[in-house]
């Protein structure tokens, strides 16, 4: 009950929601005959579990944006690393069904003459090896990343334009055959994830529970990091980071903290991505990738932890739908859509319906403190940290 | 009150008066040859001999005058692209003292606390706390937990935290990442917080967010946070700059109360204020003191009238 008291209503209900549909998408979909008002076609349950991959990474992201004001613009790079550490597991799966036979090699090595596997490659047969990786490559990248980046007190624009070159760089050497990574390419033609078939109905609702369960854990996280005194440090990192210097604390270190946390959180959020999408390639290094996330946290409103989610989920059902009606022209949506946020509605959805309930409480207990009944404090509203 | 005094207490036997007045220890580390000569020629014939007396007697009056001292600057010089914003200024804390600094704007006032806080390095000169800390080789946050207290010319609260919150991130205590993880609340936390709310006069808003304060509140909530880690010395930048009359009284009266147990440096502009305060007063001007004394004397300076105040 402490514990449930400490992460406040909020966290539960949203963890409540979430593990709802970990059971009741995979139940509508293999319990329900296909005539059911309620069957939920096949196709869709992966396009749903890519939705909360996508919401993991948009939490990821509004831990270091939303709570310690890092714009990170290369969230899209962990998301991929985690992806690829998952789709070489996956490949070592394929073993001999490959094209070309080889028991030990992936097509890809086969094609370009190589004869051994890199050492880079080994130990990725076995699960816990590779799902190890997942969360150790985004989080080491990052650590060493943030560690100077943090100590040399780049902030700002700086900073948001070198993680953008952090992506675009490995996006780069992705691209390259000799890297080993399948160039162009990627890695693709799974057969089995932990010994069930990955186009199975079964697998794939599997991975989407999984996804759910991801999600919550990590809403579970974010919700009692931002909820400790930490998380009030993180904070004030963000509204005033010289403060938090001259009375003692290192806000390096809460970024550092708060930027490897975050991107673990994408590494395994990518990883969940790859077996339901059934390909990884370089193209998730795109900086324009890491840039959409940004706009699902702006859209759904950051520093809000159920914001980002809302907003991962909104902006990628348009997304769908919107490609398949004019499929050029999503960037344009997608600016306009940020360019329509970031003026209209600053604070995103659920930031604008927060502030909107502190703001008519304040009036109402204001109110009740005329008409002569007790209220505690005066005027409690947030302000946002834009203003 | 009592530790101050016991620290001064070895300094009377050192050969200073307990009461010597922080010209005297300042003139310390520039002390007269001349004088160390007379000495060391009677006790040692070989000039080599009497120069290296003459070196560690002066070095001793050096150290001595560190050590009797809370805050200690010597010869310290910062140019910015080659104009000098602090050009080799020495001044002297005490124990337990408050100073007032005046200086007309430029004079250099809030690059010296930038220096002595650690965000600004000196090109050249020394700048010790408590005697033995090297101040220049520290980074702020090292300096703020060695006890020392900096509140901005800008009022700067952390904004979307409440007015407890904002004591509660401020209180003495370990500065880890993972201690804030796991950091629980105490009661001995709640009653230094309350303590503190008290002493600034912001008890009944410890629940108001700090962006909803009024300017002087977000000043007091600023020394409230300053006080709660429980600082040696408080450097405080213009406290009263944008104060209704009443609230510079009150600030006065919050300082001088903080003053009971702990040093203070107060910059400020505001003349009325600085008689209120009564305490000894600094003048820089272009980087250096121009005048040093009682507010009486450093008004009446013809140097300072020509440069602050006859403006
Ligand atoms: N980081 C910096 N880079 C360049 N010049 C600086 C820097 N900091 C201070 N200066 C210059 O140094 C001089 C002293 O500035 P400082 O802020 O210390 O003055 P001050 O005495 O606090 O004035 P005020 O009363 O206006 O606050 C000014 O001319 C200022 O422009
Ligand atoms: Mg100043």
């Amino acid at each position: 009950m402490i514990i449930a008291r400490f992460l406040g209503p909020r966290v539960w209900i949203l963890v409540g929601l979430i593990l709802a549909a970990a059971v009741l998408v995979p139940l509508a979909n293999l319990a329900l005959p296909p005539g059911h008002p309620l069957h939920m076609p096949s196709y869709l349950v992966p396009l749903f579990g890519k939705y909360v991959t996508y919401a993991l990474l948009a939490l990821a992201l509004d831990l270091v944006w939303g709570y310690v004001g890092i714009l990170s613009l290369g969230h899209g790079a962990f998301f991929a690393l985690g992806g690829y550490a998952m789709g070489m597991y996956l490949m070592r799966q394929i073993g001999s069904r490959g094209v070309y036979g080889n028991p030990i090699l992936p097509d890809f090595m086969v094609f370009l003459n190589w004869k051994a596997l890199p050492w880079y490659w080994s130990g990725f047969d076995a699960f816990w090896f590779a799902a190890l990786m997942v969360m150790l490559v985004p989080g080491l990248l990052a650590f060493v990343f943030g560690f100077f980046a943090f100590r040399s007190r780049v902030t700002g624009v700086y900073l948001s334009i070198i993680t953008q070159a952090m992506t675009y760089a490995l996006l780069l050497a992705f691209f390259r055959n000799d890297m080993g990574f399948g160039g162009n390419n990627g890695l693709t033609d799974f057969k089995d994830i932990l010994g069930f078939p990955i186009q199975a109905a079964a697998t794939r609702a599997g991975l989407f529970s999984a996804s759910c369960i991801a999600l919550a854990i990590g809403v579970l996280l974010v919700g009692w990091i931002t909820r400790s005194k930490l998380g009030k440090l993180m904070i004030a990192v963000r509204d005033a980071e010289s403060r938090t210097r001259f009375i003692g604390w290192r806000p390096e270190d809460v970024k550092l903290f708060a930027f490897t946390v975050s991107a673990v959180m994408a590494g395994i959020a990518g990883a969940l991505y790859v077996p339901q999408v059934g390909i990884i390639n370089p193209s998730e290094f795109a900086p324009v990738n890491s840039i959409e996330v940004v706009v699902w946290a702006a859209v759904g409103g950051r520093g809000t932890l159920i914001g980002p989610i809302l907003g991962a989920l909104l902006v990628n059902y348009g997304k769908t739908v919107f490609t398949a009606i004019a499929p050029d022209s999503w960037l344009f949506v997608l600016g306009g859509l940020f360019v329509f946020v970031t003026l209209v509605l600053p604070r995103g959805i659920v930031g604008t319906i927060d502030h909107g309930w502190d703001a008519w409480r304040a009036r109402r207990r204001s109110a009740a403190k005329e008409k002569g009944e007790s209220g505690d404090g005066d005027g409690s509203i947030l302000p946002h940290p834009a203003e | 009150m009592v530790e101050h005094d016991d620290m001064r207490e070895p300094l009377g036997q050192d050969g200073i008066a307990p009461g010597a007045s922080p010209d005297d220890v300042a003139a310390g580390p520039s002390s007269d040859p001349a004088k160390a000569d007379t000495i060391s020629s009677v006790v040692s014939p070989h000039p080599y001999a009497a120069e290296m007396r003459r070196r560690r007697l002066a070095a001793e009056a050096q150290g001595r005058a560190r050590r009797e001292t809370l805050l200690y600057l010597d010869g310290v010089t910062k140019s910015f692209d080659g104009f000098k914003a602090i050009n080799n200024l020495s001044l002297v804390i005490e124990r337990g003292e408050m100073r007032a600094i005046i200086g007309p704007n430029g004079a250099g006032k809030t690059t010296m606390m930038d220096i002595i806080t650690g965000k600004t390095r000196p090109d050249r000169g020394a700048v010790y706390f408590n005697g033995a800390v090297d101040l220049t080789k520290h980074d702020e946050a090292a300096i703020a937990s060695m006890g020392i207290g900096r509140k901005f010319q800008k009022p700067t609260v952390f904004e979307s935290h409440t007015v407890e919150d904002n004591i509660r991130l401020s209180l003495a205590g370990p500065r880890s990442v993972v201690e804030a993880l796991v950091h629980r609340k105490s009661t001995a936390e709640r009653e230094r917080i309350a303590e503190i709310l008290a002493t600034i006069r912001l008890t009944d808003k410890r629940r108001t967010f700090a962006a909803n304060l009024s300017h002087g509140q977000k000043q007091w909530l600023e020394i409230g946070m300053l006080l709660a880690q429980d600082p040696e010395l408080l450097l405080v930048d213009e406290p009263v700059a944008g104060m209704t009359d009443a609230e510079t009284v009150e600030t006065a009266r919050l300082l001088r109360e903080i003053a009971a147990t702990r040093s203070v440096v107060v910059v400020e502009h505001d003349m009325s204020f600085v008689r209120e305060l009564s305490v000894k007063v600094t003048c820089l001007h272009e980087g250096s003191v121009l005048s040093e004394g009682t507010l009486e004397a450093v008004s009446n300076d013809p140097k300072v009238i020509e440069v602050y105040l006859g403006r």
